[in-house]
């Protein structure tokens, strides 16, 4: 290879964020495991607690295994900085209430995981903060929505359940023409199948429990800026974002985006939103997380392998109804899908089984290799009914909006062979339909 | 801060409104005052982890986004004399009596060109020269992709920037990732001038084309510091051997595990080394020369 190059994806998911510990030599990363750090004497604590110097004061602003994984994640999402937090529901809130106070609005897709769904609709809604919801496909909507005190539009890569594919770049391009951050929940595709600072968005956040993990061990959130959004030229056109742009009372008046010009939101979501929401990642976490991205790039591909297989036995299967998968031209998002995730649209789907949510209930009890719990995204594979549980909220018009039925079934494709999947679903299938027959 | 200042060029005689970063304190000229100057393509933000710090240690701090840089108007300038003039003019603007000029880069032939030419005056007190070298000659390659592939080039100024993609404690703190920031930061300024020439190619033009170094560093008689990255490969320490040699009364650090960020790869280093020289600088020259026999 000639000329300069960044390192690959490959690489970065190994050592980004990492040095061999300068203590022990120890090249795994340690799991820090203390609440504090001492301060070399008083000058040295004023200037940590005064941001004069860079360094660790206390876990729960940041932690030394926590920064691995949070540089890391920003070098993989071609970012400036990552926040690690609890969960991917407080990675979600985080970034929104950084941005965001009473009085403000969001426009968000309506397809949604169930529970940002509940975030926005009634919990954000309690706190001032308004949403209007609105079908990702649909740009006009998008700005039809968009209100002077609008401060974020928002969206999943690949939409909750039925992987509505969302046209960031679009999407990206109406945010910035009022000047308005984009934000996605990119936990479907991780940055192994799609970069969205690449393609307009502002702001990711994943729940990293899910495939970043990638075991079903550790429940965690991931917030990345992509430095790319101008909040200080947005500040001087709309007015907004002063939480960036003005002095800030509670930390010294300080202003953010003077103190550093790409990255104000970071700066802010970690001195305020990590000290006072307090949502932080126990570094044990942080490193059961690490541990997964390790080998990212090498469970997305088989992931992505086993579910093509899975989609396509199904898609033909006389007991199926549908399969929602955007690589299927039956999908709404093909086309879409096709520029924007290349390698494969996650191994996260829906499908509806012929007959009823009985038919759904019967197959899901007859599975022997798939488990029947709420999580995506594990290395074995997962079934649930979204709409009994992470859907149940969600009304029955705006599931059918969506593709999904009530008597559909979600998969997580695992890293199992998949011939022993595609046997499971088999016999799941002649299950269901058996039944469906004796009933009648 | 905003500052009026004074432009001229071959094609402007001009005033402009000039931003200054003021470390999280309100300026005050009568305090000894730390100028920082950023390299190419940069702004005021790389010296985040090293002004915050003099601000509240008994510095006033003017930490400049270069004309066309930034929150600063103007056109980028063309030359190292012209952007000597520009800090002149910006130092009279804030009321500044006596400074130590520290520059990165590009920043720090603008800082030697202006302690050469200040010479017989007492307002320059001392001079760090941060990643430095002369002559700071730029390849053909990056000077047109600079001006013609600007993606290009900020990758390539990246990749060379950065020893490490890993720097510990990380900067502006922990949870950054640097090279990811270097990036972005260079994109916002290429964002703000499209047009050609581009700032990028302005600033590396100006590098490229410097030949008053020599001159200027005969004739610099105030305290000087030069601090050296160990694995720089944009601006090596051995490129600096010339300068070293015509200021024999400077004193060379270099920072270990560092590349040309130096910055951002070795904050503390930095601040450590600035703050022990800015402080002895500003008292009177003796005591830098204790302080460095102190080391």
């Amino acid at each position: 290879m000639s000329g300069p190059h960044y390192p690959g994806f490959d690489t970065l998911s190994l050592h980004a964020g990492s040095v061999p510990d300068p203590a022990t030599g120890a090249r795994a990363t340690p799991i820090y495991l203390t609440s504090a750090f001492v301060f070399k004497d008083s000058d040295h604590a004023a200037s940590l607690f005064n941001m004069e110097r860079a360094g660790h004061v206390y876990s729960r602003i940041s932690n030394p295994t926590n920064a691995v994984l949070e540089e890391r994640i920003a070098a993989l999402e071609g970012g400036v900085a990552g926040i690690a937090v609890a969960s991917g529901q407080a990675a979600m809130h985080l970034g929104l209430a950084t941005i965001a106070g009473a009085g403000s609005h969001i426009v968000a897709s309506r397809a949604l995981y169930g529970g940002s769904h509940n975030l926005l609709s009634y919990t954000m809604k309690r706190f001032g903060i308004e949403t209007t919801f609105v079908d990702p496909s649909d740009l006009d909507a998008w700005r039809a929505a968009i209100r002077p005190n609008t401060k974020v539009l928002f969206g999943e890569t690949l939409g909750n359940p039925g992987l509505d594919v969302l046209d960031i770049p679009r999407i990206a391009a109406l945010a910035h023409e009022h000047y308005l951050p984009l934000m996605v929940d990119a936990t479907f595709t991780t940055p192994y199948l799609l970069r969205p600072f690449d393609h307009g968005a502002d702001l990711v956040f994943h729940s990293a429990t899910k495939f970043l993990c990638g075991h079903g061990t550790a429940v965690g959130g991931l917030l990345v800026d992509g430095g790319t959004f101008d909040w200080q030229q947005a500040y001087e056109k709309t007015g907004r974002f002063s939480e960036l742009c003005e002095p800030y009372e509670g930390f010294h008046g300080m202003v953010f985006s003077e103190e550093s010009t790409v990255a104000p939101f970071s700066l802010r979501a970690r001195r305020e939103g990590l000290r006072d929401f307090g949502a932080v990642m126990s570094p044990h976490n942080a490193f059961a997380i690490l541990q997964g991205i390790e080998t990212l790039a090498l469970r997305m591909e088989k992931h992505v392998a086993n579910t093509r297989k899975v989609v396509e036995f199904l898609a033909a299967h006389a007991a199926v109804e549908s399969v929602a998968y955007p690589e299927l031209p039956s999908h709404p998002g093909h086309a879409l899908s096709k520029t924007l995730l290349p390698k494969g649209c996650g191994a996260v789907f829906s499908f509806n089984l012929k007959g009823d949510r009985a038919a759904g209930r019967r197959m899901v009890e007859s599975l022997k290799i798939f488990s029947h719990l709420a999580n995506v995204g594990d290395a074995k594979s997962l079934v649930i009914h979204p709409a009994s549980t992470t859907h149940f909220r969600v009304p029955s018009e705006q599931l059918a909006a969506s593709g999904i039925t009530e008597g559909a079934l979600r998969l997580s494709i695992g890293l199992e062979n998949v011939e022993d999947l595609i046997e499971d679903l088999a016999h799941g299938l002649k299950m269901s339909q058996r039944a469906e027959r004796k009933e009648k | 801060m905003l500052l009026k200042t004074h432009f001229r060029g071959t094609d402007y005689d001009t005033y402009c409104d000039a931003y200054c970063y003021t470390g999280g304190k309100a300026f005050d000229p009568t305090l000894p005052t730390a100028v920082f100057i950023h390299g190419g393509q940069n702004d005021h933000s790389v010296w985040i982890l090293q002004t915050r710090y003099f601000a509240h240690h008994g510095f006033g701090v003017l930490a400049v986004d270069l004309p066309g840089h930034g929150r600063s108007q103007g056109p980028a300038l063309a030359t190292i004399e012209e952007l000597s003039d520009w800090l002149n003019s910006l130092l009279d603007a804030a009321g500044v009596t006596k400074a130590i000029l520290v520059g990165h880069s590009m920043g720090s032939l603008i800082a030697l060109e202006t302690a050469g030419r200040a010479a017989s005056s007492a307002r320059i007190a001392g001079i760090a020269l941060v990643g430095t070298a002369y002559p700071m000659k730029v390849a053909d390659a990056l000077l047109d992709a600079a001006n013609n592939a600007q993606q290009s080039a900020i990758d390539m100024v990246n990749i060379w920037s950065h020893s490490t993609i890993s720097p510990k404690p990380s900067a502006p703190g922990p949870g950054f990732y640097v090279q990811g920031a270097s990036q972005r930061l260079m994109q916002r300024i290429a964002r703000q001038s499209e047009s050609k020439p581009t700032v990028f190619y302005t600033d590396f033009a100006a590098c490229n084309s410097y030949a008053n170094g020599e001159q200027a560093s005969q004739a610099v008689t105030c305290p000087t510091l030069f601090l050296l990255g160990q694995r720089d490969v944009m601006t090596p320490a051995k490129a600096a051997a010339g300068l070293i040699t015509a200021i024999k009364h400077a004193k060379v650090v270099q920072v270990e595990a560092s590349g040309h960020a130096l910055m951002a790869e070795q904050p503390d280093a930095v601040l450590d080394h600035l703050f022990k020289f800015a402080t002895a600088a500003l008292r009177s020259p003796s005591a830098v020369a204790a302080a460095i026999k102190g080391d």
